[in-house]
């Protein structure tokens, strides 16, 4: 029975720790599962560095072939499961091939990392950044273990940054202009507008503002485009007259946003859009669509 | 939908919200209990939510609200406490917003507002700002209607009014002005939007809702007139206009009035005053359709009441000049709602005329004024035929009659008797009447010909037949009530100077002549009476003759003459008669001799020629000789010429016992108990000679026809007569005349009653009785009595 159960065991335990990783902000990320865990964040030029332990289960050596750490980027794209883009490879050998006997330490480092791209994990795609601890083995195979982490860039203020300001209307039927503030809103931003009622002929009911993600993959004929709505946040109560201006306060930090992400490495892009949906008494909709850009602004307290 | 659906749907849709508020609320307290403060976010907001509903009238979701509102205090206290939800209030208040749905979301963070001005965090007007454009997302009527009515209520205490705590810094009563007063604009217009919703069918059902829900908007006005440290400054150049603004602007009859309303009742009396031109200018711009002149009306009895209230407020009147502005403005909205009934413009008056006369009394030309624009009005109409506003008509005719206890001073208004032309006949009495009576309630006396002149012209109504009356329609009972009220105001017009007094009664007879037959009855003796006293006070003063124009009894007799003759065309003999007789004795009183002949001639002719009724004949021939009795002008010749007339006439009566008593009455034409009257013994003797023979003839006329005699009563009358005479110490009466009369008297009863039971005359038996007493009194008079056996 022992015999059994070691042989189906890896033969050794491999566990990946980071230098601050005491210290160092935990985020948590959904897994496949649908389980929640929390994974160290970093940003790019970060050095990443720490320690694997690789500890053979009791009695147990361990004949390898060298020992190497990865740091992979890696696009995955659900429609292509297990196919893997890496658009980033770093690669640290640890070991020289050889055998271990006991728990053994190793250090390593990637200093200043190039890390472009943020962890995204969306309806059809996902952006992993992840260590990759390989003891490579001739005729057992390797053993490969994995450690997420979350990687999110900060931008500074867009220091263009126009409101938006449209009017938009059907022909004697509804005419509105409505204005946000911004065009580009940081992830823990407000939007601020006003909805001004121009002319009104039809009995709106009330009128919302939704805001919605598009995220397209793939490229050319092999596009793919979902969109969701994340929020829908009611604005207006009612049937407004002529002349009437509704404000617009709506707070992003409730909703689970990203950054707007364009065309990141040729796989996919992410974009975000203010829907203003009015609904009438007959349940008919008018919407117009505005996008806008989200990015991550560097929080001051942390 | 909601109006199609029936009552009891609606009780269950309102139940069913109770129950999604009760159950939510058990949660909601849950999570208070537990200080968890998402949870408590999470169950509010649902039960909240239970407020979106459109399916309830007003009523019903007032009450919905109500059982929110309650719960929403409980969630204020602990928004208030910050240790049991660890929350800074600033984050709080970012916190509820991010509810999803607007209503729940506003609720709280009305709720978390409230607790934030608390904290003094942030300065209360930036809330107060940020919370009142927040609420503009509720553009459902009744559900905004109650978000801001929630809103106003937990700022309420809350304002940076003048001593409030939250006042200071930058936070001025301004700001709490300026919250309270977008707060109000916004529901008005909330308000006022209810009526374009479903369809039209159910407008006076939404009229009902709507009413019910006035009070939600009223209520900001109120606390506009309550919040502390608004100075008429304010008042003037921010807070009015921005109200009125609003009122005018909104264009619906329901919120214009009630917010006009308010603005009346909720605003001091002294800033209404300063600000009456504003005011004013607002009124004249409401709808068509708005009662404007309710409004008037009200802000005219507020102001006199101001005005009544302390005297040290009246020179603010004058300063501003209030009566010229209201004057203005009602004439304004006169001539601008063309479609204002009379009535409208006509109750306008009363309320102004009301106004004037409480605040400025002592100013006429302003009553004119106002009456006299009243008669412009009434001019432009074709003639008055609606009832209410012939109504205020006399209101408005009768408010200076009640003011100013001197009727006179009335009489000086030169647009009264203009406005009284406009109306119809019957009211026109009504208001003459009216004014009667008001003369005769203070007892006031009419003392210039001018003002009777004034006074007569008024009261025409009464005095003559106007146009079309139709005299069949007339009540007999009110017209003689009319005319009895003429009658006695004829007294109240009296002047000492004989002069003055001569004119008046030129003026009034000059009227009272064109009454015609009718009403000459009525009005003539207080004439003749009013002028025989004149003539009786010229007497007593002497008599000056002065000159040829002047009051002479001569002149008055004249103008009496002229004026009794009416009557016989009436025709109306026995009262004139009866005057004439009452002038020749005023005569006689003169000593005017020829006059007062001149006045028996005329009686005696009228006797003559107009008095055929035998009954009047008597009463006319008993009056005749009472008077001719009294009087000792004349000279032996006319006095005998008239005395024989009216022997003659007593003679000629039809039947014999009237025939029998006007000649014994006749007998004291010749014995006059004066000391220088006549006394002509023997004639008196004749006289009641004459007397027994018809009484005579009178019982055998009576025992012929009947087979018995009548009663001795004109005998024991006669005998009367006798013993009076005797007593009087006429010589040709003797004690054996009356002794036989005695004799006769028993005699005839005798033989009257002989075969039945004596049946005793109670007069003769007195009269017996009489005797007896004189005769044991003893005395002088006694003696003479005692040759008569009993």
């Amino acid at each position: 029975m022992n015999y059994l159960l070691g042989a189906f065991k890896p033969a050794c335990n491999i566990s990946i720790t980071f230098t601050d990783g005491k210290n160092r902000k935990q985020v948590p990320t959904k897994k496949d599962n649908g389980q929640i865990v929390m994974n160290p964040l970093f940003q790019s030029q970060e050095t990443i560095a720490g320690k694997i332990n690789i500890e053979p289960y009791q009695g147990k050596k361990v004949e390898h072939n060298g020992v190497k750490v990865e740091l992979l980027g890696q696009i995955e794209m659900y429609f292509d499961r297990g196919n893997f883009y890496d658009f980033t490879s770093l690669v640290r050998e640890i070991d020289v091939p050889g055998e271990i006997y006991e728990r053994k330490t190793y250090p390593f480092e990637f200093s200043s990392v190039e890390m472009p791209y943020e962890t995204y994990n969306g309806v059809n795609v996902r952006l992993r950044y992840v260590l990759k601890v390989t003891v490579t083995r001739g005729y057992a195979g390797s053993i490969v273990e994995y450690q997420d982490f979350v990687v999110r860039n900060y931008v500074p203020l867009p220091p263009i940054n126009n409101s938006i300001k449209m009017e938009v209307g059907i022909e004697d039927c509804l005419h509105i202009e409505f204005e946000y503030n911004k065009s580009k809103y940081h992830l823990k931003d407000v939007i601020l507008g006003k909805i001004y009622f121009l002319l009104v002929r039809i009995k709106i009911k009330n009128m919302d503002l939704e805001i919605r993600r598009r995220e397209s993959t793939g490229a050319g004929a092999n596009t793919h485009v979902e969109t969701e709505t994340l929020a829908k946040f009611e604005l207006m109560d009612g049937a407004p007259v002529r002349g009437e201006s509704i404000p617009v306060r709506v707070f992003l930090t409730p909703y689970d946003l990203t950054p707007t992400h364009k065309n990141i490495n040729n796989k996919f892009s992410v974009k975000y859009y203010l829907n203003l949906v009015l609904v009438d008494e007959e349940d008919r909709r008018y919407f117009k669509q505005q996008e806008i850009t989200l990015y991550r602004l560097k929080e001051e307290t942390s | 939908m909601r109006t199609l659906a029936g009552v009891e749907d609606e009780d269950k849709w309102l139940a069913e919200g109770i129950a999604g508020i009760q159950h939510n609320a058990f949660f909601m307290h849950r999570a208070l209990d537990a200080n968890n403060l998402r949870e408590v976010l999470k169950y509010s907001a649902l039960m909240l939510s239970e407020l979106r509903t459109s399916k309830l009238s007003p009523q019903k979701y007032y009450d919905l609200y109500m059982r929110a509102f309650d719960q929403l205090r409980q969630l204020e206290i602990f928004f208030k406490d910050e240790s049991r939800h660890g929350l800074p209030v600033v984050d709080l208040y970012e916190l509820v917003q991010h509810a999803g749905n607007i209503l729940p979301r506003m609720y709280l963070l009305c709720t978390v507002g409230s607790v934030y001005i608390k904290s003094k965090q942030a300065p209360s007007k930036d809330v107060l700002k940020d919370l009142v454009e927040m609420c503009r997302g509720v553009q459902h009527p009744i559900r905004g209607l109650f978000l801001r009515s929630y809103l106003a209520q937990v700022s309420r205490d809350k304002l940076p009014e003048i001593g409030s705590d939250y006042e200071g810094d930058a936070n001025t009563v301004m700001d709490a002005v300026e919250f309270v007063l977008q707060n109000f604009t916004e529901m008005n217009k909330l308000w006022v939007r209810i009526q374009h919703q479903g369809p039209g069918t159910v407008r006076e059902k939404q009229e009902k809702e709507r009413n019910e829900l006035r009070d939600l908007v009223g209520k900001n006005l109120h606390v506009l007139g309550q919040i502390e440290g608004v100075d008429l400054e304010m008042y003037k150049e921010t807070v009015l206009p921005r109200v009125l603004e609003q009122v005018v602007n909104c264009k619906d009859k329901l919120a214009q009035y009630y917010l006009m309303e308010c603005i009346i009742q909720v605003f001091p009396d002294e800033y209404h005053l300063q600000t009456l031109e504003t005011l004013l200018a607002a009124c004249t711009q409401l709808m068509p359709t708005v009662d404007t002149k309710i409004v008037l009306t009200q802000l005219m009895d507020r102001l006199s009441n101001y005005a009544a209230s302390s005297p040290d407020v009246l020179h603010e009147f004058l300063q501003v000049e209030a009566f010229a502005k209201l004057s203005n403005a009602i004439g304004k909205v006169i001539d601008t709602q063309l479609e204002m009934p009379i009535v409208g413009a006509m109750t306008l008056f009363v309320s102004l005329l009301t106004f004037t006369l409480r605040v400025h009394p002592d100013r006429l030309d302003y009553v004119d004024q106002v009456l006299g624009a009243c008669v412009v009005k009434l001019s432009s109409v074709p003639k008055l035929e609606d009832a209410r506003a012939m109504k205020q008509v006399v209101a408005l005719l009768s408010a200076p009659l009640e003011k100013y206890s001197d009727i006179v001073t009335a009489l000086t208004l030169s647009n009264y008797p203009r406005v009284m032309d406009h109306l119809d006949d019957g009211t026109n009495k009504v208001m003459a009447m009216l004014i009667i009576q008001s003369i005769m309630k203070t007892d006031s006396c009419i003392s210039t010909a001018d003002k009777v002149e004034v006074l007569f012209e008024l009261i025409k109504g009464l005095i003559k037949d106007l146009d079309e009356t139709n005299a069949e329609e007339l009540d007999e009972e009110d017209f003689q009530e009319e005319q009895n009220s003429v009658a006695r105001l004829i007294h109240m017009l009296d002047n000492e100077e004989p002069e003055e007094m001569l004119k008046i009664i030129c003026v009034v007879r000059r009227h009272l002549m064109t009454g015609g037959p009718r009403r000459l009855p009525f009005t003539v003796p207080p004439l003749v009476f009013s002028a025989v006293r004149l003539v009786r006070q010229l007497e007593s003063q002497g008599g000056d003759i002065a000159g040829e124009d002047s009051a002479t009894p001569r002149k008055i007799f004249q103008i009496l003459n002229q004026t009794i003759e009416v009557l016989t065309s009436v025709p109306c003999p026995e009262l004139a008669l009866r005057l004439y007789l009452q002038c020749a004795e005023a005569a006689s009183d003169c000593d005017l001799e020829p006059v007062a002949y001149e006045f028996f001639t005329q009686a005696f002719m009228l006797y003559e020629e107009e008095i055929a009724d035998s009954k009047a004949q008597v009463t006319a021939i008993h009056l005749i000789v009472g008077t001719l009795q009294r009087i000792n002008v004349f000279g032996v010749e006319n006095r005998d010429t008239l005395t024989h007339k009216a022997t003659g006439y007593s003679a000629r009566l039809l039947k014999k016992p009237d025939q029998c008593r006007a000649v014994y009455a006749c007998s004291h034409l010749f014995w006059v108990d004066d000391p220088d009257g006549i006394k002509d013994g023997e004639r008196v003797l004749l006289c009641l000679r004459r007397a027994l023979r018809i009484a005579n003839a009178a019982q055998q006329m009576a025992s012929a026809t009947r087979g018995s005699s009548g009663p001795v009563t004109l005998f024991v009358e006669i005998l009367n007569k006798y013993i009076y005479f005797f007593e009087k110490g006429n010589p040709h009466i003797t004690p054996s005349d009356i002794q036989s009369l005695i004799e006769l008297i028993n005699n005839e009863m005798q033989s009257d009653n002989g075969n039945t039971t004596i049946h005793s005359d109670p007069f003769f038996t007195s009269t017996l009785r009489y005797i007896k007493f004189i005769k044991q009194k003893g005395g002088l008079m006694g003696e003479k009595y005692d040759p008569i056996k009993l």
